[in-house]
């Protein structure tokens, strides 16, 4: 299954290897690991983002562990959004109700857009955007795209999906 | 002038000297030696076809001079009262290369001449997309009846082997799907508007002055260059009987610099893709490629993925455009009828 967890470490050298090292031990496989160096919170400590691939009856020994060698465990959740996909836009996406064509993906279930980058060059003249949507499977990405391309289609935005 | 003894004399006719017949006038010309020592075949052009005139020598017509047409330093003839219909049908030769320019909507002449020289007994070879568009199965048909081959390779991708590819070198597998950028114009065009971030408007200009992009560059930016391609792929590969009006059809016109620059955040370049699949999804759109994929090719080539059952991906890559390239597919067509 995949675990996020979002982790404080102390300030002092080598505390990101000290972390990792029970993780290897419970048999878990790093998927991503974001380290915030530049942004320490209030009490000195530094903020590590991370998704382990993990057997789900492990994370409390896991969790244990990290405690054990002073790594805060702020909270640990599933990864439910396991496949994702980057989808570009072209045409009067805020125009047209930009709410709707998120919520069209939103409300499924199965799918959500987690990031929208959005370029408007000018008042009159089309704008460009990247979309990024997770969802629980590939087939469910699959009918996601579907639904946001059947909904574009009605508002004359184009969408550019990848290969 | 040496040739092999028992060269097999083959000759031919180039229906519309333009851009692509000349390129094969010579070809033929410097490959002469080659195409007799290597493959034992004496190619010569015996009539040449086009609009402003026809040419004739039962005996061979002297490339070279025909070349002089295209410079203007040699004027057209034309011999009394003689039609490229009548030349096909009268004339005694082997092959009939038809390289007149693609008519989408009809086909004509190309799809007279070619029928009118199958039924005169001739083997066709040609890089015109039209008639095999909208009537492919008639033609093969035709062919078959007759006993006489019918070679389009310079129909799609240019020099980049597709066709014979998959019939020839990967025979035996079952073709899943093939995916590719089959127009080089649009390819040069999304390639420079993300090389420096131009708005389309321009580099289409920069495109037209170059020689890569016509005065009307509907057919190519529409993307109906890409699908009258697709069409020929989807019956010749995967049997499906299709015309135009079955291929989905987006061309790059609404492509935005803007776009483009979204997607090379994430990974990724835009290219105008040409998608035929045995499920019959028939489709020509604009398509995020990741910058790493075999597809991701610059400038004006062409490239294909043919996903197969037992070899998996198979990519090709090469030029899709320009009189010797398209001339040399239509050389090894000619080569290949007789090998």
């Amino acid at each position: 299954m995949k675990i996020s967890m979002d982790i404080e470490l102390q300030d002092i050298p080598g505390q990101l290897v000290r972390a990792l090292q029970p993780i290897s031990d419970s048999g878990g496989n790093i998927v991503s690991i974001v380290h915030h160096h530049d942004k320490m919170t209030p009490s000195g400590r530094i903020p590590v983002q991370l998704v382990v691939e993990l057997d789900e009856q492990r994370l409390e020994r896991l969790v244990t562990a990290l405690v054990d060698r002073g790594v805060t465990v702020v909270r640990t959740g599933e990864e439910r959004l396991k496949e994702s996909m980057v989808v570009l836009l072209i045409g009067h996406i805020v125009h047209s109700d930009l709410r709707e064509t998120i919520d069209s993906i939103d409300c499924t279930g199965f799918a959500e857009v987690v990031a929208l980058s959005l370029s408007m060059p000018s008042v009159d003249e089309e704008s460009s955007a990247s979309v990024t949507i997770s969802a629980i499977g590939e087939q469910e990405l699959r009918e996601a795209l579907h639904i946001l391309e059947q909904t574009a289609k009605k508002k004359a935005i184009m969408v550019i999906a990848p290969i | 002038m040496s040739m092999q003894r028992n060269a097999k004399t083959v000759r031919i006719s180039i229906i519309g000297f333009g851009y692509v017949g000349a390129g094969l006038a010579e070809v033929i010309r410097r490959k002469r030696a080659e195409l007799a020592s290597i493959y034992g075949l004496d190619v010569r052009i015996v009539g040449i076809a086009d609009l402003n005139g026809i040419f004739i020598d039962e005996h061979g017509l002297d490339e070279s001079e025909l070349l002089k047409l295209r410079t203007g330093a040699k004027d057209w003839e034309r011999p009394e009262g003689m039609t490229t219909l009548d030349l096909i049908k009268e004339l005694d030769h082997d092959v009939m290369v038809e390289t007149t320019y693609t008519n989408v909507e009809t086909g004509q002449p190309g799809l007279a001449h070619i029928s009118t020289a199958l039924e005169s007994g001739r083997h066709v070879v040609t890089s015109n997309k039209g008639p095999l568009a909208l009537e492919y199965s008639r033609l093969t048909d035709l062919a078959a009846e007759q006993g006489r081959a019918l070679k389009y390779e310079a129909t799609v991708g240019g020099a980049m082997p597709l066709i014979s590819l998959i019939r020839d070198n990967l025979a035996g597998n079952g073709v899943l799907s093939i995916q590719g950028i089959l127009n080089g114009t649009c390819n040069y065009i999304l390639t420079r508007m993300a090389e420096e971030w131009l708005p389309y408007e321009h580099v289409l200009k920069e495109a037209q002055e170059l020689g890569y992009a016509e005065a009307d560059p509907s057919s190519d930016v529409k993307g109906v260059d890409t699908a009258v391609k697709l069409v020929i792929l989807a019956n010749s590969v995967f049997g499906m009987n299709a015309t135009y009006k079955d291929v989905e059809v987006t061309g790059i016109t609404a492509v935005t610099p803007d776009a483009l620059k979204l997607a090379d955040d994430a990974g990724y370049v835009i290219k105008l893709i040409g998608e035929v699949g045995h499920e019959g999804c028939l489709k020509v759109r604009p398509r995020l490629v990741p910058k790493g994929d075999p597809l991701n090719v610059r400038g004006t080539l062409n490239v294909a993925t043919i996903k197969t059952d037992l070899a998996g991906d198979i990519t090709v890559i090469g030029k899709g455009a320009g009189p010797i390239e398209a001339a040399s597919a239509i050389l090894a067509d000619i080569i290949s009828i007789y090998r």
